[in-house]
């Protein structure tokens, strides 16, 4: 009870500094509507598809991912300003729940996330991709849950590194090669077989699959419950991680 | 309102290959009353900050132990964290906020409702003279202004005994002469004040008690007054016309009289205990004699005396 009381003001205050400035809301949106708008268009003849909505159908998926990985892992930058500015310090001499500061950071997060990503699917049923509502649902309910996956490892890691310049690189090398083995940007059918098998090892990877399965109408298909064990899994265990080294950082 | 026995804390650092074990605390053993302010005075890097660190639930000690406003501090740190305020030097407020709006959340972490955070904060920045900024960002404050709004956050909740970690660190005189009103106003509002500062005047003119610390331990703890009496004594200066050995031989007899030393302009040094009541002696004895006085002067012994005494460097040096 303490710990929903405590997660909601930590949200409820996050929120309202967010939507201050809501300009943050837009810049992280601004770099996967480049995508949209100038990669994609290349797809129709690269991937050899039909039509327009079949190349969306493939790509935005992907983008979707992407947007949710980096829209999450980068949020540690902010716990480290926060740091600095004496206000996690104010708030661990408080009875504060200590895992409370840390979910309702995620949350609003989540929230972020979500906003961003119904943006650009707006965006993209404009150009004409064709999904159904339930289906995209489905996709945001897993993007939610790898954005608080990502956020709370986030908050963890740069509460053991308080350093932004520690921070940068560490994330830059944990992202780049999960970004590259996910099948984001073109699918791993095009992969040669070595290739593909890394990417199994990749959940993100197995995320981009589910989130292509329900893209094309197909909720029914292996890869979507197989995308929500893995990704579902590999949250709870990183959460719980987090939680403990944010505790253990906070105390 | 405040006990400690033993108080201690090591850190490990590392310099290139070696980990060097620095103890910070060494033991620290306090009692601090109620109502009182408690100045902690010593040189940067004395460990004062890492005690109040400690005494506030920010770190955990190696050892020892201490009761805070009735908690245990190892048993019970979230019994004291309800029963303390802290404020830490390097501020803590967002400057995206408003103070009204740190202020709210502040008290309602501390799990006060909604209504009754607002009320509160309200006061605050009343009585913190902030009610005119309240609803802009705290970006826009001055830096006295927003030492204000820290120690607001500090007390919100109403604590017993609340912790200010250098409070007037980096404020211009005006704005430190009134933050020195603003923690005596605590105290005279049933707060016990513990203070850390390295200002010898913000010692000796704030604090009630003090402890002088250095190298992780309490070198001398008591009233300022009693501190400076205990290391020197008061210095009586008398200018005497010519009659140095008249007057030396006239004084060496009297009892408050502690130690006479003739300085080489032939004025008096006289070591008292206390100035202010040996100098109508000292005045009537020299006058019945007829020795025609020059002039006369009284010097106390600072605080930075007691640190040369207990430490042997001045605090202005460290």
């Amino acid at each position: 009870m303490k710990f929903l009381r405590d997660t909601w003001l930590v949200f409820a205050r996050q929120m309202q500094l967010m939507l201050r400035q809501p300009v943050w809301l837009i810049v992280g949106v601004v770099q996967p509507l480049f995508y949209l708008l100038l990669f994609a268009p290349l797809l129709k003849p690269a991937l050899g598809v039909r039509t327009d909505a079949e190349a969306y159908e493939l790509f935005v998926p992907g983008l979707l991912v992407l947007l949710a990985m980096f829209g999450s892992l980068f949020t540690g930058f902010g716990l480290i300003a926060e740091l600095r500015a004496g206000v996690i310090e104010r708030s661990r001499v408080t009875p504060v729940s200590r895992l409370a500061l840390l979910v309702g950071r995620s949350l609003r997060d989540v929230v972020s996330l979500l906003f961003q990503a119904a943006l650009i699917v707006v965006v993209a049923v404009g150009f004409g991709l064709s999904v159904g509502v339930l289906d995209v649902l489905g996709a945001f309910a897993l993007m939610a849950v790898i954005s608080l996956m990502l956020s709370a490892f986030s908050y963890a890691i740069s509460l053991k590194l308080r350093s932004e310049d520690a921070l940068a690189p560490l994330l830059n090398t944990i992202s780049q090669p999960l970004l590259l083995t996910a099948g984001i940007l073109l699918p791993l059918t095009f992969a040669p077989g070595w290739l593909r098998r890394v990417a199994d090892w990749n959940p993100f990877s197995w995320a981009t699959d589910g989130v292509r399965a329900l893209f094309a109408g197909d909720p029914g298909a292996d890869s979507v419950w197989q995308a929500g064990a893995v990704i579902g899994g590999l949250t709870l265990v990183t959460v719980v991680w987090a939680s403990r080294a944010f505790a253990r950082g906070v105390r | 309102m405040i006990e400690t026995k033993g108080l201690r804390k090591s850190y490990r650092s590392r310099a290139g290959r070696e980990t060097r074990v620095v103890e910070a605390v060494r033991g620290v053993d306090l009692s601090v009353k109620e109502g009182e302010i408690y100045g902690f005075l010593g040189p940067n890097g004395a460990g004062k900050t890492t005690t109040l660190r400690m005494l506030a639930t920010l770190i955990t000690p190696d050892g020892g132990e201490a009761v805070i406003a009735g908690a245990d501090l190892l048993k019970d740190p979230g019994e004291v964290r309800r029963r303390i305020g802290y404020v830490a030097q390097g501020g803590s407020t967002w400057d995206e906020s408003t103070a009204r709006e740190e202020l709210v959340l502040q008290a309602r972490f501390y799990g006060i409702h909604k209504a009754e955070a607002q009320q509160r904060a309200t006061k605050a920045l009343e009585a913190f003279q902030l009610t005119e900024y309240a609803d802009r960002k705290t970006k826009t404050y001055s830096g006295g202004q927003r030492r204000r709004v820290d120690i607001a956050l500090g007390i919100i909740h109403g604590p017993k005994v609340v912790f200010l970690d250098e409070p007037t660190t980096g404020l211009d005189p005006q704005s430190r002469a009134h933050m020195w009103d603003e923690v005596r106003r605590l105290r005279d509002e049933g707060m016990t004040v513990f203070i850390t500062t390295h200002y010898l005047d913000e010692a000796d003119a704030l604090c009630d008690r003090i402890a002088i610390m250095d190298h992780g331990e309490i070198v001398t703890e008591g009233t300022v007054d009693d501190l400076k009496r205990e290391v020197a004594g008061d210095v009586v200066t008398v200018g005497v016309n010519g009659a140095a050995e008249a007057a030396t031989a006239l004084l060496r007899g009297q009892d408050y009289v502690r130690k006479i030393e003739q300085s080489q302009d032939h004025s008096l040094r006289l070591y008292v205990d206390e100035g202010s009541v040996a100098i109508p002696h000292i005045l009537r004895l020299l006058d019945h004699a007829g020795v025609e006085l020059k002039q006369m002067e009284l010097h106390r012994p600072s605080l930075d005396d007691v640190f040369l005494t207990k430490t042997g460097r001045s605090l202005r040096e460290s």
